[in-house]
């Protein structure tokens, strides 16, 4: 079962990712550059965090340019499970793999805190582990991470139950609190919060059994496609 | 240019010849305050820096640390006041890339920023605010954007820093020993400038910080690019894996006149360079501006012709800049060519070693009479002026700050900002503590005693999560060294820390000199900012939450210590009285106390006392855990004072112990068999911070209340005026 971590200059929780999902998971990783192709037979791919193009013009926009991105359309086509972490996430927005818009949070600061997630959609490969509305203690740590999309597409996000996250208070101004949406197939997640900072018991002061639902989640669902 | 005549003559008997124009420029940045050290250098050689941690090696510009297993931590701290109070948004930035690249030259991966912050009276002063925001914006997004956290710090205000601004950053790298860059080259090898490209930003940077701020020079201010300084470090960490740097040097102050001359001189070779292969952001360059153009996100590396191609490979898929400029020599000379024509050739040890001096020293007068206490109106209210302390804007809550700082990222960060110290785990189950302070109002009061106080501060700070100091930082901040009162204030604070560090044989690693830290208004006051390492081998006391009916052991002995604490200066308005002063023996009675206490396991937390005294450290307390205390102030040990010393007094060596009452035999036992002052003073519990003398209550907050103003003041402050 291989997991593929897609690398753009300026990505800075690569090496966090793989740590998790290599030391804690016990899962087979490789790093992916963003020029180079990914290979046909991965299982999994995830987007990590930063600040890809040090976030000029918009976050996540140029790198949405990336020639890697194509492999990730076509994968994310086939139905593979696809997450996008924090800068993951802008760059699956910007990419249109994603619907909606990150926008400046409410504050125009940048924002670390630790918040509490409820999830909203238990059918993805990232939650099946999760009861609906369960609450997940983890941080966030984002200048561009406000949620937005027009009334009528979250009309279309609730019928469509691509809401996946949504804060359990007022964070940053998000449309209806979300903190994660899913495509229409479920297979493609981007999240803001940082699931990878909040699994291991000594960096997660509060508790980190529901963050590793997140990754224990994707490896039921490899598990059952392998 | 700022070379003095003397200085000028002194060069031209040394080299023979008057010098060039491009011989003037790299000369003047080399020797200037901020480059050369001259002034400081001769006293700072007493610093005590072997340890049997230390690992020394040449051309290192950060201090290195054996922390078992085959791993080192890296470690440095560097200001940018100058550029900080001209442009705060950029200047703070690029004083965190600059410190950042100290770290990556040791071949070591950064991996924790700290900053410290001082700036005027915001809540006066519009300046100040504008400084103090724009600053923080500067730290959080260059230190966001490297993934590096920026994990601790403090803030700071005083009339002192009016129109001005201290922004010092330290930061922390960790890597392999057998990684560590081993500076070396010979004859032949190629020297590569690598990163982002020369522009005329930052010319005479070195020089503008080594007078007083007189003027707004914008030009002498470097423009931040994180997103580059990202791309370098992550290319230079691979050439190191790859094995293909001989050598490497940051470009700081004096831009390629101070990286070019000083690995020659500590390599002991030469170097011979082309002006007209450096990649520059503008055409048209003349040789000085290139020479002394301080453009940010720079490193110089001394390679092989055989290792050059893979390190190109490397910078080409970073997209970095990578220009071989010039080659070795074994002649020892600064050779500057543009194409054939040659600009400058200075012997290496001229240009690297300014001529020091023995600046004279004076006590200063004010010293004299600023022991002496003024008669103070009484408190009418204590609860009032509690309140108004914890909405005070040094000792309210800093998170506004650092919850724009990401001090999560890296997965390291164990204890957070907000905690006495920050820690960080490490690759062989070991952690780190660090803490940075200052206090400059003690300093003030008692230049030799309130620099002992910042360092002892920081010592407990990291004794505070179970940590044991391997090392310190220095950074040294005062005005014009020619003044002779200010000089004997830098003396005797270095001094002191010496003093402090062969006691408790901490070594220094690694640290910084500002002088000149001057406006027309005035010098600063002495400003020494120390940073602590600490070292975990098992693991870290993390705070567990407390709850009711857990007790309050306070360790150390409250003294009649008022001066320069927060309840003088901020309720009073009163600038004197007697600093407080550290007893080395009880300090280290005490320390060895609480880690002996986090040892056996019998303590909820420790928390350190310092600004705002006993009164404030305990309501920190009871605010973070959101219980309530009930503490008589008879049992606080201490010689016979009266409320407002045992309250507010800033003694040093204090500690809060709080643990559950199961523990309390066990702790006493310790305690009495260590032969430390102790009391137990109270109980957590209930929805209110009481402090009682005799049967009378004086002193009666809600938590609730109390947090709220203490968590969203400074905010307040900062957006609202």
């Amino acid at each position: 079962m291989k997991v593929g971590i897609v690398v753009f200059p300026g990505s800075n929780c690569d090496r966090d990712m793989y740590h998790v999902l290599t030391d804690v998971f016990n899962l087979d990783a490789q790093y992916y550059w963003h020029e180079k192709t990914l290979p046909k037979n991965i299982d999994a791919v995830i987007l990590p965090g930063g600040f890809s193009y040090g976030d000029r013009l918009r976050a996540g926009v140029i790198a949405a340019h990336s020639p890697i991105i194509k492999d990730i359309q076509k994968i994310a086509n086939k139905g593979i499970p696809i997450l996008g972490v924090c800068n993951g996430f802008q760059i699956l927005v910007e990419s249109g793999l994603l619907p909606g818009v990150l926008l400046k949070n409410e504050s125009l600061n940048f924002m670390c805190e630790w918040t509490n997630l409820i999830v909203e959609n238990n059918k993805t490969p990232f939650t099946n582990q999760f009861k609906l509305n369960e609450k997940i203690p983890i941080p966030i740590a984002n200048g561009e991470g406000r949620y937005y999309v027009d009334d009528e597409t979250l009309k279309q996000l609730k019928k469509k139950n691509q809401i996946v996250f949504r804060y359990s208070q007022v964070v940053n101004g998000s449309s209806n609190r979300i903190a994660g949406v899913c495509n229409e197939d479920g297979n493609v997640v981007g999240m803001m919060p940082h699931p990878e900072r909040a699994v291991e018991s000594e960096i997660n002061p509060i508790d980190n059994k529901p963050s590793s639902l997140i990754f224990e989640s994707l490896l039921v669902k490899m598990g059952a496609s392998n | 240019m700022s070379l003095e005549p003397q200085e000028l003559s002194e060069l031209k008997s040394k080299i023979g010849r008057d010098p060039t124009s491009t011989e003037l420029h790299i000369i003047a940045a080399e020797w200037s305050e901020h480059c050369s050290y001259k002034s400081s250098k001769k006293h700072l050689k007493m610093l005590p820096m072997k340890g049997p941690l230390v690992i020394n090696e040449k051309g290192y510009d950060s201090g290195v640390l054996d922390v078992g297993d085959g791993y080192v931590v890296t470690a440095h701290i560097e200001s940018h006041n100058h550029p900080s109070a001209v442009e705060p948004y950029g200047g703070a930035a690029t004083g965190v890339g600059g410190v950042i690249r100290d770290i990556l030259s040791a071949g070591t991966r950064p991996i924790a920023i700290f900053d410290g912050l001082r700036f005027g009276n915001i809540e006066k002063d519009q300046q100040a605010r504008w400084l103090f925001k724009n600053a923080v914006t500067g730290i959080a997004d260059y230190g966001n954007c490297l993934g590096i956290p920026t994990i601790g710090g403090e803030v700071e205000f005083d009339d002192c820093y009016q129109n001005y601004a201290l922004v010092d950053v330290a930061a922390v790298g960790f890597g392999r020993k057998e990684n560590l860059i081993k500076n070396h080259a010979q004859k032949d090898d190629l020297v590569v400038l690598l990163g982002g490209s020369t522009g005329r930003d930052g010319i005479g940077g070195s020089q503008f910080a080594s007078d007083s701020l007189e003027s707004e020079d914008r030009s002498a201010v470097q423009i931040p690019d994180p997103f580059i300084e990202k791309l370098i470090i992550e290319a230079i960490l691979e050439a190191r894996n790859h094995k293909l740097i001989h050598a490497m040097k940051d470009l700081g102050g004096g831009g390629l006149s101070c990286a070019v001359s000083e690995t020659a001189e500590a390599l002991e070779i030469g170097i011979e360079m082309d002006v007209d292969k450096v990649h520059t952001r503008e055409s048209n360059m003349h040789p000085d501006e290139i020479m002394v153009s301080e453009s940010q996100e720079r490193m110089l590396i001394v390679t092989n012709k055989t290792k050059l191609k893979k390190l190109q490979e490397i910078c080409k898929k970073f997209r970095i800049g990578c220009s071989v400029i010039g080659h070795v020599k074994s002649d020892n000379q600064m050779h500057v060519k543009k194409g054939k024509k040659t600009f400058a050739n200075l012997p290496t040890d001229v240009v690297a070693n300014a001529t020091l001096l023995d600046l004279p020293s004076k006590k200063p007068a004010y010293l004299e009479t600023i022991q002496k206490e003024k008669k103070l109106k009484p408190i009418s209210n204590y609860s009032k002026t509690m309140m108004t302390l914890l909405a005070s804007p040094n000792i309210a809550s800093k998170i506004w700050v650092y919850g724009q700082y990401d001090h999560e990222v890296g997965i390291r960060t164990v204890l957070k900002p907000g905690a006495d110290a920050s820690v960080l785990r490490l690759d062989n189950g070991k952690f780190l503590s660090a803490k940075i302070d200052g206090n400059p109002k003690q300093c003030y009061v008692n230049p030799r005693e309130g620099a002992i106080g910042c360092f002892e501060e920081a010592c407990r700070n990291v004794v505070c999560t179970g940590a044991k100091p391997i090392g310190m930082l220095d950074h040294l901040q005062f005005g014009n060294p020619k003044d002779p009162e200010i000089f004997w204030t830098f003396l005797e604070s270095l001094k002191g820390l010496t003093d402090f560090a062969k006691y408790f044989e901490i070594p220094c690693v690694g640290g910084k000199v500002s002088l000149h830290n001057e406006t027309p208004a005035g010098s600063i006051k002495p400003t020494p900012v120390i940073g602590v390492l600490g070292l975990i081998d098992k693991k870290p006391l993390v705070p567990q939450k407390i709850t009711e009916s857990d007790c309050l052991v306070i360790l150390g002995d409250t003294k009649d210590e008022m001066g320069g604490s927060e309840y003088f200066e901020y309720i009073h308005k009163f600038i004197g009285g007697r600093c407080p002063s550290v007893d080395f023996a009880e300090s280290k009675k005490n320390m060895k106390t609480v880690l002996d206490s986090i040892e056996n396991l019998l303590l909820k937390s420790v928390h350190d006392c310092s600004k705002g005294g006993l009164a404030v450290a305990v309501s920190e307390l009871c605010m973070t855990n959101q219980i309530g205390c009930n503490i008589s102030l008879d049992k606080i040990p201490c010689e016979k004072l009266d409320v407002d010393r045992i309250l507010f007094s800033e003694t040093h060596s204090r500690y809060l112990m709080t643990l559950d009452k199961k523990n309390l035999k066990k702790l006493e036992t310790l305690l009495k068999k260590n032969k430390v002052s102790f009391q137990l003073v109270g109980h957590f519990g209930g929805d209110k911070i009481q402090f009682n003398d005799g049967k009378k209550t004086i002193i009666d907050l809600r938590v609730d209340k109390a947090q709220k103003t203490w968590l969203n003041s400074l905010r307040d402050l900062v957006l609202h005026g």
